[in-house]
């Protein structure tokens, strides 16, 4: 695990700048807490960062669950359908050009301060890189492969389901990675704009109360979750979807962006 | 049928395939006439855009990317396309298949009753036996060529489309699926389109060589395929592809 090394040490020479800083600078804490601080906030608060944290987790895994299946649903059908594509695809796109974070005041106004909100932030923000690999990869289906099935006396259907959804299944691990990364950020603006829970209100009603360390807490939480995130998606797609593709079963060897 | 493992072919057909074919506006090639035997191998030669693998995709009902004018026919006045199985020189195994998933595709693509223990015994055929659950990946570059030799054979039609299916092997390889395609494909109709007049002098029936100007006849060995690399006739064969390959200099 060399990797796993090398991050440990990154993270205490990232730490140890940070304790630097507040030792030179001599910053209060309540505009820069030391590490040390934050983590005695953190553990203080346990409880009450933990049932936010649940929130804010709940509304992540729900958003990413529903932005992948209505992402899939979508690519499939885009790839299946020629009117879909005539009359959809120019509205996806066109919908790419509106700053989906611009859409949450609007949202919390209509759908309420609860849940609902936030998940269908975090599916707004996870549908598109999903139908759109996934999407790609339907319509890039090696030619050799369409006319082998073509040639075996195969139906449009089962080349669907058979032939272009596997080889497309690469593609949308592709797209999964991205949304495992955005997901996050989706739940946090909803939280912003309005709400009564969750770790993106505890963190804006700390900062409100200058309890910095707490803040800070909260965002050292939320990270945590981000990149347990990330590695969940990424074994998924390394255990499940590498049956469809070789390729998969390697991807932990290079380091990705996403 | 040799080996005696596949279904007995009835009436593999002849197949004439009289045309041209235009490509973007551009003359691929000018009328020609190919007369494919039945129950033999024909092997189509030429440089690389000479359109070979354009008259097999016609064959096979595939798209060309242009427009062929003409008429294809088989002996037996049925039509072509549903009795074609081909084979090229990419293996189009699916990696995520296991080596018999791959062989039984073609079922598995029409919803057919799924043949897994002819598939076992053409997999032994083609000598991968132990290997039958593994995934592509796992195999050498002839290993895979063997399994979709095995999947061709699987499909059982009466007519063989080759494209190339053994340019890149190594010599070795190549000359130990040429043995195994000639045996396993008897009494069946075959094109073999390739790069290779060493192969075509080796396994053609009948040989063709195909260029801008058109189809050229070429007299094949007068020794029965499939020949040793020591043929004379199949040597002199050689010679004289290589000369029209070059063309006059």
């Amino acid at each position: 695990m060399n990797r796993m090394r090398a991050a440990m040490i990154v993270t205490a020479v990232i730490i140890a700048i940070w304790q630097a800083i507040v030792w030179i600078a001599g910053t209060p804490h309540f505009i820069l807490p030391g590490p040390v601080r934050v983590a005695s906030t953190l553990f203080d608060n346990l409880d009450l960062i933990g049932e936010h944290a649940l929130v804010t987790v709940s509304e992540i895994v729900i958003g990413l669950l529903l932005g992948t299946i209505l992402g899939i649903a979508t690519a499939v059908n885009l790839a299946t359908s020629k009117t879909a594509r005539t009359f959809l695809l120019p509205v996806l796109v066109f919908s790419q050009a509106i700053p989906v974070f611009a859409l949450a005041p609007v949202l919390t106004l209509w759908m309420g301060y609860g849940l609902a909100p936030k998940i269908l932030m975090t599916v707004l923000i996870v549908y598109f890189p999903i139908a759109s690999a996934f999407y790609d990869g339907l319509t890039s289906t090696p030619r050799g492969y369409l006319d082998l099935a073509q040639s075996m006396g195969a139906s449009k259907t089962r080349i669907m389901t058979r032939v272009r959804i596997p080889a497309a299944i690469p593609s949308l691990a592709t797209g999964l990675r991205l949304a495992a990364v955005y997901a996050p950020i989706g739940a946090i603006i909803g939280e912003w704009v309005g709400a009564s829970q969750g770790l993106g209100y505890l963190m804006l009603l700390a900062n409100g109360r200058a309890k910095i360390d707490l803040m800070f807490a909260a965002l050292v939480v939320l990270a945590v979750i981000t990149v347990a995130l990330r590695a969940l998606v990424n074994l998924f797609c390394r255990r499940v979807l590498s049956r469809w593709s070789s390729d998969l079963a390697r991807v932990d060897e290079t380091p990705r962006m996403v | 049928m040799g080996h005696g493992a596949a279904g007995i072919v009835t009436d593999a057909p002849a197949i004439t395939l009289h045309g041209e074919c235009d490509i973007g506006g551009r003359k691929l090639f000018p009328s020609i006439n190919l007369e494919i035997k039945a129950e033999a191998w024909t092997c189509l030669l030429g440089s690389s855009g000479a359109g070979k693998s354009t008259i097999l995709r016609a064959l096979a009902g595939l798209e060309i990317g242009g427009s062929f004018t003409g008429i294809i026919t088989a002996s037996d006045g049925l039509p072509l396309p549903e009795r074609v199985a081909f084979m090229a020189q990419d293996d189009l195994l699916f990696p995520w298949l296991s080596v018999l998933d791959n062989v039984c595709v073609g079922a598995r693509l029409r919803g057919d009753k799924l043949e897994i223990e002819h598939a076992r015994q053409l997999i032994a055929q083609v000598g991968l036996g132990d290997q039958i659950t593994q995934k592509p990946e796992t195999l050498s570059g002839g290993e895979r060529q063997r399994v979709a030799l095995a999947r061709t054979m699987m499909e059982d039609r009466p007519v063989i489309l080759l494209d190339e299916p053994f340019s890149a092997l190594d010599a070795r390889n190549r000359a130990e699926m040429q043995e195994l395609a000639f045996d396993l494909f008897k009494g069946r109709t075959i094109l073999l389109v390739t790069h290779d007049p060493v192969e075509a002098a080796r396994i053609a029936d009948t040989l063709f060589v195909l260029s801008e100007n058109g189809l050229t006849a070429v007299d094949a060995p007068d020794t029965p395929p499939i020949r040793s690399f020591e043929d004379p006739s199949a040597l002199q064969c050689q010679a004289r592809l290589l000369t029209i390959l070059r063309g006059t200099p």
